[in-house]
C-alpha cells in the first residue's frame, strides 16, 4: 500500500481514492473472481430501494463512441436482502467499509433505506441517488430542484449521524444551485455525476435500441462534463466531491482531482474492462512521481488554484 | 473460470456471404459446457462482443460468427497470428444428459450447438440434429454434423436445401416432439419450438450485454423462477422457466 494515495472522505482515511460506481459492481464480490478487492478505496453498491425492484424490459444497453447507455432501472433485491444476503455476502470477502447507494420514489423511502443503512457497521458513507434517470416517477424529479433535493437531504439527515453524500444529476441547467441547497439541507458531501440521458436508435430499424427508448449515458465519453460541473460545485460548496463520470484511467483520477475531486468512482469502465479499477490503483503510483506530486491530497482542487 | 486471454489467429474462414469460423490458438482448458461464451474485445469499441464457443480443444477454440456490424466485421479483417483479447469462462451453458439428444439450430444460433453434438458423440450418444437455414446459400457445417450423426435434417424458408419451412415443421414430420432439446437460434424460431415440442429443453438467449459477467445486470430477464442474468445464470435457460413476453 502506498501512504501518498490515502485521501480522507469526511473523516474516514481510504488507502486509495478509487472507488468502484454504484451499479456497475454489483455487491463486489463478482469481482473477485478477477483480483483481490480489498485493494480498492471503497465499494459504491447497487442502488438499493426499500422494496425489491425488477427493472426496466429489455434491452438495457446500448453502446456508444466510448460509452454506453443503461437502463437497467435500479434492479435490486431490495433493502432488507441486501442487508441481510448481500452485506454478509460482501463482508466475507471485502474487509473495508463501504459507500451505500439509496434510491427512492419518495422521501419516506429514502429516509427507510438511510434508517436501516445507519445501523450497519459495513456502511461508511450513505450516498442518496437523487438523479437516476432511468426510472419514470422516481429519481429525476427529486435531483432536478434544489427544494426536492434539499428536503431529500435534511429527511435522510435526520435518521442518520453517518455522512451522507447526495448523488447529482448532470441532467439540470444550474446544478451549482443543486449542490448548494444540498449543502445548506446539511449533506456533507457531494457525489457527481450520475448518467446524462440519451437514446439510440437502430440503423436497420429506425427503432429504439433501449426497451425503455432512454437511459443513462455514461463512460469516457462524458468525462468533459463531469470535469466542468465538478470544477463548478467545487467553487460553490465547502464539502467534499467524490468525481465521477468516464474515469477510466490513473491520468483520468489525477485530472477530476484537480477538478476538485477528493476521491472519485469509476462506472462503465468496469463493463468493458473488470481489470479496469485494478489497473488504475496499480498505475497511480508512478504516475504521481512522473507528475511530482507529493500526496493525493496536495492536488485536490488544484485547477482553482 | 473468468479470465482475460490473449488468443492467435490460427485461420479465419469464410464460410457463407456473411458467416466466418475462426479458429483461435490459447487456452480453452476453461470450457466445461458447449453453450459458454466469451466477451470479444474489439479495437475502437467501448463494450465487447459476446460470442458462443463452437468447439475447443486445451489449446484452442473455435467461433463462428456472423457479420452484422462493425464488432463483428472488424473480426472478419482478422488475418493469421492477429491476436484476439477475450473475456473467457462466461456462461453456464447447456448440460448434457442421456435425455437431450434432440439439437436444434438456426442459422447463426447453430455453433454452440456443434460443440454440444460432438460432445454427446464423445459420451456415446446419437443425437437428432434438425439445422435451419434462410436459403441453401446460407448453409453452413451441414458436412461437420454429418461426420458426427446420421440423424440429421435440414430446413430452408425456401426450400432451396432440405425441406422447405421451419425448423419445427421438420420436427412435425419426422415425428422428433417427444424428444426433450437443446436449442440456440433466433426469437421466433426458439417460440415455435417450444410450441411444438410436448418435452421441456434448454434454450441459449441472446440478450445486449454491458459487463458480460454478472456485475451490471444490463442483461438480467424476468422467469417464473425470478429474474437471471443471460450472461451468468445463462445463456442457457430451461423452456419451463422463460415468461416468452417478447415478441
Ligand atoms: C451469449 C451470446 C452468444 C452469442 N454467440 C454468437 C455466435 O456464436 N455467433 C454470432 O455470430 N453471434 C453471436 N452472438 C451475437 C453477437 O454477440 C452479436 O452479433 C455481436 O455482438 C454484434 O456486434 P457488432 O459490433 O458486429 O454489431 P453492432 O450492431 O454494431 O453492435 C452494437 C452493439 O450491440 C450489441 N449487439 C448487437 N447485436 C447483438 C446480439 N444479437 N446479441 C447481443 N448483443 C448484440 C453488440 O455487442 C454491441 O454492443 C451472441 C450473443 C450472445 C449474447
Ligand atoms: C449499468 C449501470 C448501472 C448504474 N446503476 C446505478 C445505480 O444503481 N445507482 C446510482 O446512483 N448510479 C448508477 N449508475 C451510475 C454510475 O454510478 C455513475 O454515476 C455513472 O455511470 C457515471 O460514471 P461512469 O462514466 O464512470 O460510468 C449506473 C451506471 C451504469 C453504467
Ligand atoms: S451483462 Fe452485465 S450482468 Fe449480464
Amino acid at each position: 500500500m502506498d501512504k501518498r494515495l490515502a485521501v480522507t472522505l469526511s473523516g474516514w482515511e481510504l488507502d486509495n481514492p478509487v472507488i468502484p460506481a454504484s451499479g456497475t459492481y454489483g455487491f463486489g464480490y463478482e469481482f473477485c473472481e478477477f483480483y483481490d478487492i480489498n485493494i480498492l478505496g471503497s465499494i459504491a453498491t447497487k442502488g438499493t430501494t426499500l422494496e425489491p425492484r425488477f427493472g426496466n424490459p429489455t434491452p438495457r444497453i446500448a453502446e456508444c463512441e466510448m460509452g454506453m447507455i443503461n437502463a437497467v432501472g435500479l434492479q435490486n433485491p431490495g433493502l432488507e436482502k441486501v442487508i441481510s444476503e448481500e452485506f454478509p455476502k460482501l463482508q466475507k470477502v471485502f474487509n473495508k467499509k463501504v459507500v451505500a447507494n439509496i434510491s427512492g420514489f419518495a422521501i419516506e423511502e429514502y429516509v427507510a433505506c438511510a434508517k436501516a443503512m445507519d445501523k450497519q457497521d459495513i456502511v461508511g458513507i450513505i450516498e442518496v441517488n437523487i438523479s437516476c434517470p432511468n426510472v419514470r416517477h422516481g429519481g429525476m424529479s427529486f435531483g432536478t430542484d434544489p427544494q426536492m433535493a434539499a428536503k431529500v437531504t435534511k429527511a435522510v439527515k435526520e435518521v442518520t449521524s453517518k455522512p451522507v453524500y447526495i448523488k447529482l444529476s448532470p441532467n439540470v441547467t444550474d446544478i451549482v444551485a443543486i449542490a448548494k441547497a444540498c449543502e445548506e439541507a446539511g449533506a456533507d458531501g457531494i457525489s457527481m455525476i450520475n448518467t446524462l440521458l440519451g437514446a439510440r436508435f437502430d440503423l436497420k430499424t429506425g427503432k429504439p435500441i433501449i426497451h425503455n427508448i432512454m437511459g443513462g449515458f455514461s463512460g469516457p465519453a462524458i468525462k468533459p462534463v463531469a470535469l466542468r460541473m465538478v470544477y463548478q460545485v467545487y467553487e460553490a460548496v465547502n464539502i467534499p466531491i467524490i468525481g465521477i463520470g468516464g474515469i477510466a484511467s490513473a491520468e483520468d483520477v489525477i485530472e477530476m482531482m484537480y477538478a476538485g475531486a477528493t476521491a472519485v468512482q469509476v462506472g462503465a469502465a468496469n463493463c468493458a474492462d473488470p481489470y479496469a479499477c485494478q489497473k488504475i490503483i496499480n498505475n497511480l503510483p508512478s504516475l504521481i512521481d512522473k507528475l511530482n506530486i507529493e500526496k493525493l491530497e496536495d492536488i485536490i482542487g488544484r485547477a482553482h488554484r | 473460470m473468468k479470465k482475460i486471454e490473449i488468443y492467435k489467429v490460427l485461420s479465419n474462414k469464410q464460410l457463407t456471404k456473411d458467416i466466418y469460423e475462426m479458429v483461435l490458438k490459447g487456452d480453452g482448458s476453461w470450457v466445461t459446457n458447449p453453450g459458454q461464451f466469451i466477451n470479444i474485445k474489439v479495437t475502437n469499441k467501448f463494450l465487447r462482443r459476446p460470442i458462443s464457443i463452437c468447439d475447443w480443444s486445451e489449446a484452442s477454440l473455435t467461433i463462428v460468427y456472423k457479420v452484422v456490424g462493425e464488432g463483428t466485421s472488424w473480426l472478419s479483417g482478422l488475418r493469421v497470428n492477429d491476436e484476439v483479447e477475450a473475456l473467457v469462462g462466461l456462461g453456464n451453458g447447456f448440460t448434457l444428459d442421456d435425455k437431450h439428444l434432440l439439437l436444434i439450430g438456426g442459422g447463426v444460433g447453430i455453433p454452440p450447438l456443434y460443440g454440444a453434438c460432438k460432445q454427446l458423440v464423445k459420451m456415446g450418444y446419437k443425437p437428432t440434429v434438425i439445422l435451419g437455414f434462410q436459403s441453401k446459400d446460407d448453409e453452413f457445417y451441414f458436412e461437420k454434423f454429418h461426420e458426427l450423426t446420421d440423424k440429421l435434417y435440414v430446413s430452408t424458408n425456401d426450400g432451396s436445401l432440405g425441406l422447405k419451412g421451419f425448423v419445427n415443421d421438420v420436427m412435425v414430420k419426422n415425428d422428433l416432439c417427444d424428444i426433450p432439446y437443446l436449442t440456440c437460434g433466433p426469437l421466433p424460431m426458439l417460440k415455435a419450438i417450444y410450441k411444438t415440442s410436448t418435452q421441456n429443453g434448454q434454450i441459449s438467449l441472446e440478450e445486449r450485454m454491458g459487463c458480460g459477467f454478472g456485475a451490471c445486470m444490463g442483461c438480467s430477464i424476468e422467469t417464473k423462477n425470478g429474474y437471471k442474468r443471460i450472461c451468468k445464470e445463462g445463456p442457457v435457460l430451461s423452456s419451463e422457466e422463460l415468461l416468452w413476453t417478447k415478441d
